[in-house]
């Protein structure tokens, strides 16, 4: 019979990364100086896991790896080994060499073999002689000898405790029996008398004659788990015991099989020079995979909301078959469909919650990032993380985790300055990055703050005048100045740094992170600092909605982005001839665009006292939707338009209403971009202080 | 046929095992480490308990031990899934009472083998 | 706002056949036009539309049909024959048209659906320039039934065009 085991390989994989992740974030927690033992302990154990699992597989060129960095693990553990930095740096590298492996088996993809072999050789060399290559025999396996049959006496006698270990006699009997012919003879004198009897030990002895072709050491192997607790005597016995009728003696139970399959794990090799040592982009473990781990909590949360929704699903049915409804019966009716309300509402922030895992999946691979690059940028930088529990939509964390590197990278390349110069500054010589998630309203914020060299802004307007983003001269606020740096193409860097900077980072970022429906923005201040600020809706599927009306059509408007709704004052208007309208708001003018032009529907009134400004905002700028009427706020299921159609410019999206007609969900940015195209204003913005002050 | 108790902190193990031998007719109980094992020994009459060593939280030889106490688990057959480079392991596991070993790496047939080695 | 209007499946209007292909006819300003019948979907009264901003005139906007959004096309404007006011029997034929990406799901507004006929391959002739108003592009072929003249759609073809296709180079 053969067994395919190979569907077992994803689950192999899965926790394997894992293991990986573990190992790497425990070596980086070591401390070198007084290793805590628990900590090599669970390293090892991850590391011995993942030999075990890879041999079981038959990825032998992994288990053979790991084999090595397991020993060392072990006698780190065992004290025999110092940890030291040395030896911590080559087992993370290690760790990085293994998830290639894995990844390239995963995936069969191609593998850098001579990083592989290289490291090996230090893993080799750090362990002090020839790696012991693949010792993972299986149990001791003799090829059958031809030898001819014999007689073979065998004196067995168990210790008392024997049983005690569910070694069974009988099973023993049972395996020789299968070598060849056996017979016993029980010696019962050991015995003691039946009230000394302790029926749990053993007093039996036998004498055994086997006649087999087998040798002493296949004998021997039959009573190998009982080795310390018996007294054995195996020799050769002359003489003749039963009638030779030598047939075939029963095959052995084959306890040595080649291992399964080796899979090729020495894909071709990838031409690489050996200088330089490109990091290999790092896939995340929870990487694109279709499938999600959910705690059995949630589950159940779920089948009992399931439940509930059933039972107010049959009451509601009982109370509509009514033959007549009366006022008492509407009233159950109408309890009914409260009730109906909270359930679906439950049912869905459970079902939510599903997708929800801790932002902690994207944060692990940091620890490890800002210790390899500061240490390359030779800098002294700390990295601080916390709102690790903080949940979010596994997609949206799966995508949130590049921009996310790009943001710290950018951080400890040119926010954090060098020692030397924070010295100089009187700064502490250790810069920080601190990462930091929370829930805010329905979203997830995400803040990447370091107390670096903060936006150099003298130098962005510069560049933005040289590019032709800005005029020079132009009056332009921090925010503004601030928000240029997300602009394509930009990158203020002097010289380019492999790291980041080449200019084609923030503003794929950005575009990266609306494309989840979110924003990023950034506040800096010179010598303290930049706080970069991502926020992300808590589920790309639900949106919170104020309804608007527009002559016959409903608009949704995101919540998240309305910052206030007001009725029209005619002395807060001010019109720029050529530019459009803007709208005096406290101490600012905010650009009024009114929905029915742009999207060119009939409204009930054109005159903007007769409606409503709702005033929203996109990425540090503000304008006024000029609306009939509001509706009210819930909750809308997202629909996509470009299923069936395509995208629409100042659209995101469809929902369907209460009643079944459909609804366009605008998008803030969006229309704004339309806005500004149709008016031929370029920077509408700008128009506040200095013409609209005239 | 038999009731068997599998005991493993990598899922893959498990679910290799469990596979393997509920294809051989036989019924399989798993358990991520000791602790969870003894949970389900409790109560349960397991006519096998198949243990890897090293695990967290309560390892193979605790188990062992604990089993060992418990007056259903006396004579049980239990067996460690070992490897060559925990070998003193199987003196430590015989010493707590367990009956044999399998080594690892080792693929299904031989899985089989050594149950009904042992299960007769 | 509810469906005075009743959805016919397509399978109420099938006449038993074993012949070549089923072809769903319907008129447009007079003229008979076919589409392959495992194409359509169903078949709807017109009911309200949602407008869509910023697009051509012929989409009339979308609908919503058992949860997914659906853009409505309106043949005449698109062919540029006069416009009818919508009424009792104007209907809705939505279809299953293929694309690079996939199948899309799409309405189209047409004056009456007519029948369904058998037609063989054979039976559908090269159409030549005749000065329909549809453009020739989007005709697969001319068929014959009862002595009347079908036109045969390709509406992949016709509905898969750069304008229902392209994003907006606004939206950047």
């Amino acid at each position: 019979m053969s067994i395919d085991i190979s569907q077992f390989l994803v689950t192999f994989y899965e926790e394997s990364f894992e293991g990986l992740e573990i190992m790497e974030s425990e070596l980086l927690n070591l401390d070198v100086g007084a290793a805590d033992n628990e900590t090599i302990n669970t390293i090892f154990r991850a590391a011995h896991s993942i030999k075990g699992g890879s041999g079981t597989f038959g990825l032998n060129a992994v288990s053979d790896f790991t084999h090595v960095m397991e020993t060392l693990l072990d006698e780190m553990r065992d004290g025999r080994r110092q940890v030291t930095q040395e030896g911590v740096n080559i087992l993370l590298s290690s760790v990085d060499v293994l998830r290639e492996m894995l990844t390239a088996l995963r995936d069969s993809a191609e593998l850098n073999v001579q990083r592989v072999a290289a490291t090996k050789q230090q893993l080799d060399t750090l362990l002090g002689g020839d790696a012991v290559s693949s010792e993972e025999k299986p149990q001791a396996e003799q090829a059958p000898v031809e030898s001819s049959f014999q007689l073979w006496a065998i004196d067995f006698r168990p210790h008392l405790d024997m049983l005690r270990t569910g070694n069974d006699p009988v099973r023993m009997f049972r395996e020789l029996s299968d070598l060849g012919e056996l017979n016993a003879t029980v010696d019962v004198s050991g015995l003691p008398a039946w009230d000394e009897l302790e029926p749990e030990e053993s007093y039996l002895n036998w004498k055994l004659a086997l006649d087999s072709d087998k040798d002493e050491a296949d004998i021997r192997e039959v009573f190998e788990w009982v080795d310390d607790e018996c007294d054995l005597n195996i020799h050769q016995a002359a003489g003749l015991f039963v009638e030779a009728q030598h047939e075939e003696a029963a095959p052995v139970q084959p306890l040595a099989t080649p291992p399964i399959q080796d899979k090729t794990d020495t894909v071709a090799a990838v031409g690489t020079n050996a200088g330089s040592a490109k990091e290999p982009a790092r896939k995340p473990t929870a990487s694109g995979d279709t499938s999600i781990r959910v705690s059995i909590d949630k589950v159940d949360e779920l089948i009992n909301m399931v439940g509930e929704l059933v039972i107010t699903q049959s009451m509601l049915s009982q109370y509509g078959e009514a033959e007549k409804i009366d006022t008492a019966g509407i009233e159950r009716l109408r309890d009914g469909l409260g009730q109906l309300e909270r359930n679906t509402r439950e049912l869905q922030e459970s079902v939510m919650r599903i997708r929800m895992l801790p932002i902690s999946f994207a944060f692990q691979r940091f620890p490890r990032l800002v210790h390899d690059l500061s240490s390359k940028l030779e800098k002294n930088i700390q990295l601080k993380m916390s709102g690790e529990q903080t949940e979010l939509d596994k997609t949206v964390m799966e995508k949130i985790g590049d921009p996310l590197v790009h943001l710290v990278r950018n951080s400890l390349d040119h926010g954090i300055e060098k020692p030397d110069v924070r010295r100089e500054k009187g700064k502490p010589e250790q810069g920080t990055v601190h990462l930091n998630a929370f829930h805010q309203g329905g979203n997830i914020v995400i803040e990447i703050i370091d107390d670096g060299a903060g936006l150099n802004k003298d130098k962005i307007i510069e560049k933005a005048v040289g590019r032709g983003l800005l005029v020079e001269g132009e009056a332009v606020s921090d925010e503004q100045v601030h928000d240029l740096i997300f602009h394509a193409g930009f990158s203020t860097a002097d010289t380019v740094s492999d790291v980041s900077g080449r200019g084609v980072g923030m503003d794929v970022v950005r575009k990266n992170i609306r494309s989840l429906g979110g924003t990023v923005e950034v506040t800096s201040k010179v010598d303290i600092g930049s706080t970069f600020t991502i926020r992300l809706p808590l589920t790309l599927a639900i949106l919170d909605g104020q309804l608007v009306k527009v002559g016959t059509e409903t608009y949704i408007v995101p919540l998240i982005s309305i910052i206030e709704s007001l009725q029209v004052k005619m002395d807060k208007v001010n019109t720029v001839s050529g530019k459009g309208e803007v709208y005096r708001l406290r101490d600012e003018y905010i650009p009024v665009v009114r929905l029915y032009h742009v999207f060119d529907v009939e409204p009930d009134g054109r005159e903007l006292t007769t409606g409503l400004l709702v005033v929203v905002e996109a990425e540090g700028e503000k304008v006024a939707l000029f609306v009939d009427d509001l509706f009210g706020q819930q909750q809308v299921v997202i629909k996509s338009l470009e299923t069936n159609f395509k995208k629409v410019g100042g659209v995101s999206g469809a929902t369907i209403l209460g009643d079944g007609t459909v609804a366009l969900i605008l998008d803030v940015k969006g229309l704004m971009g339309l806005y500004q195209k149709q008016t031929p204003a370029r920077d509408l913005y700008l128009v506040k202080s200095s013409d609209a002050a005239a | 046929m038999a009731t068997i108790l599998a005991v493993d902190d990598s899922a893959s193990m498990r679910q290799m095992v469990a596979f393997t031998l509920k294809s051989a007719g036989h019924q399989v109980t798993e358990a991520c480490d000791g602790q969870d094992a003894l949970k389900k020994a409790k109560g349960n009459k397991f006519s096998l308990v198949l243990s890897d060593v090293n695990m967290p939280i309560m390892d193979g030889i605790a188990l062992i031990k604990e089993l060992r106490a418990m007056g259903d688990y006396k004579f049980t057959p239990i067996l460690m899934l070992t490897t060559e480079s925990t070998g003193e392991k199987k003196q430590e596991g015989k010493a707590a009472g367990a009956t044999g070993w399998i080594v690892k790496p080792f693929n299904p047939d031989q899985l089989l083998a050594t149950i009904k080695k042992v299960l007769g | 706002m509810a469906e005075t209007n009743q959805t016919l499946e397509v399978g109420d209007m099938m006449s038993a056949s074993d012949e070549g292909q089923q072809y769903l006819t319907f008129i447009l300003a007079g003229e008979e036009y076919g589409v392959d019948i495992l194409r359509v979907q169903e078949i709807k009264g017109w009911d309200s539309v949602t407008h869509i901003p910023n697009t051509p005139e012929y989409v009339r906007g979308v609908i919503n049909i058992r949860g997914t959004i659906v853009p409505i096309i309106d043949m005449r404007i698109r062919f540029d024959i006069e416009q009818l006011a919508y009424g009792p029997t104007t209907v809705v034929i939505v279809l299953r048209v293929q694309g690079e990406n996939g199948d899309r799901i799409m309405g189209v507004v047409v004056d009456g659906v007519s029948d369904v006929y058998n037609m063989s391959d054979e039976d559908i002739k090269d159409a030549p320039d005749f000065g329909s108003a549809v453009d020739t592009k989007f005709v697969k072929g001319l068929a014959t039934v009862n002595e009347k003249m079908v036109i045969i759609l390709d509406i992949d073809h016709m509905l898969n065009s750069q304008e229902l296709n392209e994003v907006d180079s606004v939206v950047e």
